[in-house]
């Protein structure tokens, strides 16, 4: 896949998520929008995984702590093969596997995610388990910034330094907004860099929309060896869509018909100038 | 208070069934290099600082955090680690809770829980320390084994079984030393099967971890000094629970007595309670525990003696049943 598709990629990512969304009625549209680019580097660039052998012990591991913008995940590994998009026109509906949070029902999905703070525990585990196999495979997580206090987050910051695990890798998907409004002001968590750097992590920082920063950051690690990777991508809720951006009423904002079709033809706009 | 002198010269005194726990996990780790124990600043209660010295490799400490004790084991099992989470009972099971339901059951990672020093072990340590909530919780969460061995023996086959299962299980363990209840030729041991440790047919205690063993005291005492037959569960089971057993009591409709060494709310005894009781049994029925109240001080002894769970206490309860 070349640079210009990778990012074409990224476009129709957006297209599709927002089409389950608006088609379940539910969703966390802000998060998945935030975070998708994220997905599409580490699902086309980054991860080495295969949709046809999905449990293969050699593959590398990506955990969604943010489970609540799983439709981001599900149109990534829809489009990367792991099932046919067409399921997730049950998205939400009564008995289906696609549910609004990260579940292993789900073909590529690696573990049942949605109540917060969860997801770089058991990413600690697995890197564990991986250094004493001595197996060289990775270890990814996805962090929201609004899940940063979650208390089990640090007690696993302390642990993967103490383990020394540079092969996990943190990704904080830091759009600076959460459901209440700003992180600021909810909870602070300001100096993030400073933070994990006295946790003992290498730290890089990198725009979250910037596809070929995500893939120099998360591909070319460790960072330090020896150390666990934390990469601060800088990300814009509700990206891609002008109304949406920075609006934290898209949190779980649903669009109505009209704001969906306009959606579109913004992404559509942008999909021409890439 | 000499509660704990072993009174009956036929029983062979054992070991702390946590003691157990950690020789067996240590004979298992020698055979088996998947086998994995993480813990919490815990393997000094956990009898495991023998294991940690022979398997250093085998063996994750994660310092004083449960939440990502349970997390982390969570993912090496996951990763394929025949993984031990091992942490007193009261931590284990309520600070890291959500980590149990969520990372472990729902998520179907196989952990093996051990919850140490369980119930009311840590005795004038008070509340915090106490774990009487422990089966409680843990049968409102869907996909997990809830296991409390009474004796040695249970304890090491609950431990090999669990070693061998690919599914999330709960142990819980206490520290104070149990005598062998094998009187009655009754070595075996299935998940999900009571093991009746005396025999009788006047009625039936149902009891479960070291309550068993003051259940057995009380039926022994019954039967030399009042004739009366009182035949003893060890309900090691707690979920699944033995429902086999329980429609034999159920048809046979004498009184049942339960002990544990939990709160009476939600324990071993509603769980029997329940079966019995939507299947139409008319058993006079009694649920012996710890009540709902600010649990009394004192040893685990002392505790048991308070709230009657000991041989004297269980005694006067069947007598006033057998009435």
């Amino acid at each position: 896949m070349t640079d210009k598709e990778l990012k074409l990629k990224s476009v129709l990512l957006r297209k599709n998520l927002l089409k389950y969304i608006y088609q379940a009625k539910a969703g966390h549209t802000g998060g998945s929008l935030s975070c998708v680019d994220i997905l599409n580097v580490l699902y086309n660039r980054v991860l080495h995984i295969d949709p046809k052998d999905s449990k293969n012990p050699d593959r590398d591991r990506y955990i969604q702590s943010k489970g609540h913008c799983v439709e981001a995940l599900f149109v990534t590994l829809a489009d990367r093969g792991f099932f046919p998009e067409t399921d997730l026109a049950t998205l939400c509906q009564y008995q289906s596997h696609y549910i609004g949070h990260p579940t292993k029902k789900v073909n590529g999905v690696e573990q049942n995610t949605g109540a917060l703070g969860h997801g770089l525990p058991i990413g600690v585990g697995e890197a564990i388990a991986a250094k004493l196999d001595q197996k060289n495979h990775r270890v990814f997580t996805l962090i929201g910034d609004g899940e940063l206090p979650e208390g089990s987050n640090w007690e696993a910051f302390l642990a993967a330094a103490h383990y020394k695990l540079d092969n996990l890798y943190a990704i904080l998907d830091y759009n600076k907004q959460q459901i209440t409004g700003d992180n600021h002001e909810v909870m602070n968590i300001d100096s993030v860099r400073v933070k994990m750097e006295a946790f003992g992590w290498a730290v890089v920082e990198v725009d979250g929309h910037k596809l070929s920063e995500l893939e120099q950051a998360l591909n070319n690690g460790p960072l330090e060896p020896g150390k666990p990777n934390f990469i601060i991508a800088h990300t814009t809720k509700g990206k891609g869509v002008s109304y949406m951006e920075g609006n934290i009423k898209w949190h779980h904002g649903v669009p109505s018909s009209e704001q969906y079709e306009l959606a579109l033809s913004e992404l559509s706009a942008a999909e021409v100038l890439i | 208070m000499e509660l704990d002198k072993i009174e009956e010269k036929d029983l062979q005194m054992g070991l702390a069934n946590q003691q157990v726990f950690a020789e067996t996990l240590e004979a298992l780790a020698a055979e088996d290099s998947s086998i994995i124990a993480v813990t919490s600043d815990s393997r000094g209660s956990g009898k495991l600082v023998p294991f940690g010295q022979k398997f250093p490799s085998q063996m994750v400490e994660v310092g004083i955090a449960e939440q990502n004790l349970v997390g982390v084991a969570a993912g090496l099992a996951s990763a394929g680690k025949k993984t031990f989470a091992i942490s007193p009972a009261c931590f284990l099971t309520a600070r890291a809770l959500e980590q149990i339901k969520n990372d472990v059951a729902y998520s179907d990672n196989p952990v093996k829980l051990v919850g140490i020093s369980a119930g009311v072990s840590y005795g004038a340590l008070g509340t915090t320390h106490h774990s009487l909530h422990d089966f409680a919780v843990l049968r409102a969460i869907n996909n997990i084994i809830i296991l409390a061995p009474a004796d040695n023996y249970e304890t090491e086959m609950a431990v090999r079984l669990a070693a061998s299962l690919d599914q999330p299980v709960y142990m819980r363990f206490g520290k104070k030393n149990m005598p062998f209840l094998q009187e009655e030729n009754n070595q075996n041991f299935e998940i999900g099967k009571g093991r009746t440790v005396h025999q009788g047919d006047d009625m039936t205690i149902i009891a479960t971890g070291e309550t068993v063993y003051p259940a057995w005291q009380a039926a022994r005492a019954l039967r030399e000094d009042h004739d009366r037959q009182v035949k003893v569960i060890s309900m090691h089971s707690i979920k699944p629970l033995d429902t086999r057993i329980l429609d034999e009591l159920a048809l046979a409709g004498k009184p049942i007595i339960t002990v544990e060494e939990h709160m009476v709310n939600g324990g071993m005894g509603e769980a029997c309670a329940s079966y019995l009781f939507q299947k139409g049994a008319k058993n006079p029925f009694c649920i012996m525990g710890i009540p709902d109240e600010y649990t009394i001080t004192g040893s685990q002894l002392e505790i048991f003696a308070h709230y009657g769970l000991s041989k004297e206490g269980i005694m006067a309860k069947a007598k006033s049943m057998l009435k």
